[in-house]
């Protein structure tokens, strides 16, 4: 079984390789091996140089894929094409409408996507205290869907109203699953069982919605739920993009409360942080997050529950890495569309197959390998 | 051995500590069996209802009496028609199919000690519809004879895999740890499965109802071919009630009452393999159905598997009878899979039964 984090936290910087899963544990930090502090003049900087080594990692994976997403596909388009169109003066005008209003939005979108995916998933594996604690597996993801649905089977809404729909259905989720797993305190392990049913119910919701719409309505419902950057343009990456712009303002803001909750409400209300407001702030902004992302691209399974562990995996970071797993939900979400599109090639797969496939390998993965080591 | 059937008799009192002379409930034995039998009459009567509904509702209903007299006295109409073409094979259907799965879940349960434990939680059937999907996506053929061997390689592999992840290591797992890990496992094999048929839409066109399970336009065929390996798998639960009962007590006072541990464990997973991998081939993943049934089941006859298992039979098929019923009317003149429908009534139940404040161990 995935660790539960808590038991973890009397063995800090002992842990060996591989074993830092669990959110809030790891390293304290006295030896202080592998940082550097850059100082100019009152400002300094502390980082760990295996985590920025990692990091521009990933930003170069990032841009290669995106490269070779542009590159690739049933239209061949060479470098010095996309240059051109880049550039605006690319001769052939089909060419330069594939890389800026076709390939282009999609791989801008897949990066919003994998990010605000990322981001909301550490958010929530912090605030849960537990690895398993990602908004897919805990049904908020599916309530998000369920209000996008409902926007689109009932009042056949257009991008905004979709949007909307998924907020409300992802907040009234979330309440949902909160006020029936509060027990005097925080719920811990039974909020992750009660959102496991609730999203099982919801999921049941879900198909009801898809198969009692009308038909044209339902053709779109059923593409949309399949998880697709497919039909993406520029107006709804703009508009996606500028809401997630204001969300990272507030993460930033309440980054410091995260890092001290990690360790638990009572050092953080030590540390001078106001844990309960920042709970709530916080929980808002990882739904929030997750819905822009699901209203974009329909519900992308396992890039909220995978990113943060593989970033935790290869930084071995303390507390939350959210800027890497901002960048490594992008990574993960471009280079699976790019997969989506290529491999069976000229059909086309859904994004959200793709992720939900290699999200499930990594999860038995992982399963297996804490069973075995559970064993010795 | 003698001791054994004795327990098995009176676990209630043998998990109590209390040497089988002296007075444990507040119910003496003998009125304690007499509300067994009044259990066992009213999910009869229960199970008799939903048999006439299945008859009886539909996108064309026919009323009560009328079906009742087609029954047995067919007379060539359209209602007639209707009645012994569709609607009498899916009942048959659902009730072999009904009660694999109520068995299988008590099983689990009762193996794993765990009231969490359901063959779809636990992503066995997750593991058999994915083998299912595999295999007819490999050889391009959907007949159940090759598929069904697939099901139960697919479904033994998830048991085997839930089963070292829930019992083997040194720590008792707690049903939390088990729960979660079955999720996970399920989630991932679910996601895999919807990759392969998405991926093969073509060869899946005829597979899509069974993908969310479904009973409609289930074949004699198919439940001739599952209804031997589920009868085995039937008859095999019922022969272990006795060894976990003794089980219940905790592995080592079962060995010490003479148990063969290992071989009861091979064997109950064989049992939930062969029920689970052919309930699966029949009618596609169905779950949530175990889950609730063995828990009502011992709300109404207490904690000796004997009449667990039993109850869990009539029970079972119950649930799929309304299940399938409610499926048929929730959105006429369409219908929707029973899949859906059983965990839109099962899932709220695991909510409920994970909000009480502690989950016991069985």
């Amino acid at each position: 079984m995935v660790k539960h984090a808590g038991a973890k936290r009397g063995q800090t910087g002992s842990s060996g390789r591989g074993r830092s899963v669990g959110t809030g544990c790891g390293q304290t930090g006295s030896s202080g091996r592998g940082r550097s502090v850059i100082r100019l003049g009152a400002v300094s900087l502390r980082f760990e140089r295996r985590g920025l080594f990692v990091m521009v990692l990933l930003v170069l994976g990032i841009l290669a894929v995106s490269l070779a997403s542009l590159l690739i596909g049933d239209y061949g388009i060479s470098f010095d094409e996309v240059l051109a169109s880049f550039m605006g003066t690319a001769t052939d005008r089909l060419v330069a409408f594939f890389v800026m209003d076709v390939r282009l939005p999609r791989i801008v979108a897949g990066i919003l996507v994998g990010a605000a995916l990322g981001v909301s998933g550490a958010l929530f594996q912090t605030l849960s205290d537990n690895p398993l604690g990602s908004p897919d597996i805990i049904g908020f993801t599916k309530g998000a869907a369920t209000g996008a649905l409902v926007v689109i089977v009932v009042f056949s809404g257009g991008t905004v109203a979709l949007s909307l729909g998924a907020i409300a259905g992802g907040l009234l989720t979330a309440a949902l699953v909160y006020g029936l797993s509060w027990h005097r305190g925080a719920p811990g392990y039974r909020l992750v069982l009660v959102g496991i049913g609730i999203g099982a119910t919801l999921g049941a919701v879900n198909s009801l919605l898809v198969v009692k719409a009308p038909l044209g309505n339902a053709e779109m419902a059923i593409h949309w739920m399949a998880g697709s950057l497919n039909a993406s343009t520029w107006n709804e990456v703009a508009l996606t993009g500028a809401v997630l712009a204001v969300l990272a303002a507030v993460v930033c803001w309440q980054y410091r409360a995260l890092g001290a909750m990690a360790y638990g409400d009572d050092s953080a209300i030590v540390l001078g942080v106001r844990a309960e407001r920042s709970r709530l702030i916080l929980m808002f902004t990882g739904i929030m997050l997750m819905s822009m992302a699901i209203s974009l691209a329909g519900p992308i399974s396992f890039v909220a529950l995978v990113a943060p562990h593989l970033i935790k995996r290869i930084t071995r970071t303390a507390g939350t890495a959210l800027v890497g797993a901002a960048l490594m939900g992008s990574l993960l979400v471009v280079s699976s569309d790019l997969v989506a599109r290529r491999i069976f090639a000229p059909n086309e797969l859904a994004v959200g197959v793709v992720t939900g496939s290699l999200g499930g390998i990594y999860l038995i993965a992982l399963l297996a390998f804490e069973w075995r080591r559970r064993r010795q | 051995m003698r001791i054994v059937r004795k327990l098995a008799r009176e676990p209630f009192r043998a998990r109590m500590n209390v040497s089988p002379g002296e007075a444990v409930s507040s119910a003496p034995p003998f009125k304690r069996n007499r509300l067994r039998w009044f259990s066992l009459i009213g999910v009869c009567v229960v199970l008799l209802s939903a048999v006439l509904f299945s008859l009886s509702f539909g996108s064309k209903d026919i009323a009560l009496g009328q079906a009742w007299v087609l029954l047995f006295f067919p007379d060539g109409s359209v209602a007639s028609t209707v009645l012994h073409e569709l609607r009498v094979p899916r009942t048959h259907m659902a009730l072999v199919v009904g009660s694999a799965l109520g068995v299988a879940g008590a099983l689990m349960q009762s193996l794993t000690r765990n009231p969490l434990a359901d063959p779809g939680i636990l992503g066995i059937n997750a593991g058999a519809s994915l083998a299912v999907v595999l295999s007819v996506a490999l050889t391009g053929m959907g007949s159940i004879r090759i598929y069904l061997w697939f099901a139960f390689l697919g479904a033994a592999l998830a048991s085997v895999g839930v089963y070292l992840l829930g019992a083997a290591g040194r720590q008792q797992v707690t049903p939390t740890r088990l729960a979660l890990a079955g999720v996970a496992i399920s989630a991932a094999l679910s996601a895999l499965t919807e990759a392969v048929v998405l991926a093969n839409q073509v060869v899946f066109n005829e597979f899509r109802l069974w993908v969310a399970g479904s009973l409609e336009g289930r074949s004699y065929d198919i439940l001739l071919t599952v209804l031997p390996f589920i009868a085995l798998g039937l008859l095999l639960a019922l022969a272990l009630a006795p060894a976990l009962n003794a089980l219940a007590l905790g592995v080592e006072k079962g060995r010490s009452l003479g148990v063969n541990v290992r071989r009861t464990q091979v064997l109950t997973i064989t049992a939930v393999t062969l029920l689970c991998g052919a309930a699966t081939a029949a009618m596609g993943p169905v779950g949530f159905v175990g889950l609730a049934v063995p828990f009502l089941a011992r709300g109404l006859v207490g904690s000796d598997q004997r009449w667990v298992f039993v109850l869990s039979v009539l029970l079972g098929m119950a649930w799929l009878l309304y299940a399938d019923v409610i499926a048929r009317v929730i959105v006429r003149p369409e219908e929707i899979q029973v899949g859906i429908v059983a965990a839109l009534i099962g899932a709220p139940f695991f909510v409920a039964l994970v909000r009480r404040r502690k989950i016991p161990a069985l």
